[in-house]
Formats: C-alpha cells, sequence, structure tokens
C-alpha cells in the first residue's frame, strides 16, 4: 500500500538528486574558470538517470574478494564515470573550461531542477488531495 | 545535500579572485615607484590558482597556491634631475605593465560575478527545495 504512495515520488526524487549534482560539478567548472590545467568535468545525465532507476545496468565493477579490496563506484554519476569536456578554443594554460558553454549548462540545469521539483511538487499535492478526500 | 556544497565551491572562488583583484591593485598602486636606496624596485605580484578537493567527488574548488613575484628587470628611465637617479643618470620604476594589470582586473571581475551568479542561483534553488510539498 505504501509503494503506491511512495512509488511516483522515487523517479523524481533520483532525478532531483542528480541534477543536484550535475550543479554542483558545473559550479567547479566556473569556479576554476582561471585555474591552469583544470578540465572541465560533465555528466551524460540521461544515463545517469537511467542507471540510477535500474533501467540499465550498472558498468561491471571490479570483484572484491578480500576484506581490504575497495569497491569503486560505477556508473555515469561517479567519479570514473563523469566525462571531460574538450577545449572549444585552445587556451594557453590549457584550461578547457568553456565560460558560455559552462554558464548555459548551468541556467539549463537549474530551469530543469525546478521542474522536477515542480513535478514533485505536484505529485504530493495529489496524493493529499486524493488522501483528504477533496 | 550535495547542493549545500557549491556555496564552498563558489566561496573559493569568490575568495581566490578577490585576493586576485588586491594583487592587481598592489601592482597599479605600484606602477610608478621607483627604486629604493638598495636599487630594488617593486616586483609586480601574480596569484597563481590551484584546484583544491572539496570532499564530495566531483566537486572541485579554487585555492591561491602560490603569489609570484615577475622577475623581470624593471623600468629604466633616463632622468638625471631625479632625486633616485644612479649615477648613469637612470631611474629604475616599478616592472608593473598597467595595461596587462587592467586586463587582469577585467578579468578578475567578471569571474567573480560569474561566481556570485552561480550563488545566487544555488541559493533560490535550495529555498525553493526547502518549500516542497508544502505549496498546495
Amino acid at each position: 500500500m505504501l509503494d503506491r504512495l511512495s512509488d511516483p515520488l522515487a523517479f523524481q526524487s533520483e532525478a532531483l538528486v542528480l541534477r543536484a549534482e550535475r550543479q554542483r560539478l558545473l559550479a567547479s567548472n566556473i569556479a576554476n574558470a582561471d585555474t591552469p590545467g583544470y578540465v572541465a568535468r560533465d555528466m551524460d545525465f540521461a544515463t545517469a538517470l537511467r542507471q540510477a532507476t535500474g533501467a540499465q545496468a550498472l558498468p561491471q565493477s571490479m570483484a572484491t574478494t578480500h576484506a581490504g579490496h575497495l569497491a569503486p563506484k560505477t556508473g555515469a554519476a561517479s567519479e570514473p564515470g563523469l566525462l571531460y569536456a574538450s577545449a572549444s578554443q585552445t587556451n594557453l594554460d590549457r584550461n578547457t573550461v568553456d565560460m558560455d558553454r559552462e554558464r548555459a549548462n548551468f541556467a539549463d540545469n537549474a530551469v530543469k531542477y525546478e521542474a522536477t521539483l515542480r513535478f514533485l511538487n505536484g505529485s504530493v499535492s495529489t496524493m493529499l488531495n486524493a488522501i483528504k478526500g477533496q | 545535500m550535495s547542493m549545500l556544497n557549491i556555496f564552498s565551491v563558489a566561496g573559493s572562488a569568490v575568495s581566490a579572485q578577490s585576493q586576485r583583484l588586491n594583487t592587481v591593485a598592489t601592482n597599479l598602486a605600484n606602477a610608478d615607484t621607483v627604486a629604493g636606496p638598495d636599487g630594488q624596485s617593486f616586483k609586480a605580484r601574480q596569484v597563481l590558482f590551484q584546484t583544491q578537493p572539496m570532499g564530495d567527488q566531483g566537486a572541485a574548488g579554487v585555492r591561491v597556491a602560490q603569489v609570484l613575484e615577475d622577475q623581470t628587470p624593471g623600468r629604466r628611465v633616463h632622468d638625471p634631475k631625479h632625486p633616485a637617479a644612479d649615477a648613469d643618470g637612470y631611474v629604475t620604476y616599478a616592472n608593473v605593465n598597467a595595461v596587462e594589470e587592467m586586463v587582469n582586473m577585467i578579468s578578475a571581475s567578471r569571474s567573480y560575478q560569474n561566481n556570485v551568479e552561480v550563488m545566487n542561483t544555488a541559493k533560490t534553488l535550495l529555498l525553493k527545495t526547502l518549500q516542497m510539498g508544502q505549496g498546495s
């Protein structure tokens, strides 16, 4: 019974967490716009969301056969899964942050974060209405 | 909450850029100083930025790793009547290039503004997240 209440929220909350993570990545890129040698990073959002919701299997991780073995995270949202942006214009200090692209991505991600929030709010108020019977 | 990390990331960038603005101000203020009795004129300073991991994976802030002094010799002007002139009548000024400093200043102020905007956006989004489920 409770599954029916929480299931519609699960997908949107996964998306919200991923949007927040991407926002943080883009903020890091903008912060490091003047750092020599910094390479801009971004995530493949569609793949990350499919992996987070279980629609796509995570890539095989290394086997841990000993208590001391580390289990690195896998998937598009984890550190090894993040992509590197290539420089659109060559730079003397080898920095690959393209401020126009990062600002556009940042605004786009902020709008989509807010959209996800509204979807969540919509499901919540729908359920509240159903509970209250109004 | 990963969004709260944005404030430390953008905050570190803002403080690094303000330190860069500070060195620009120092250089411009000393652009016309002459060498003292020891023959050493003011050396232009430059900040060196470095990426600083911020705990969580993927979050990368900035810090000023070093303040470097420009070691190129200062501008020498022939002015025998100047009180600071040496035996040959030359006065050594600071090695500050005012044009370069102005460009540096504009770049620093743009980066500063960008990071402030990032913080404002993150704040708006977080405040809206706080109100999740309350609006009907």
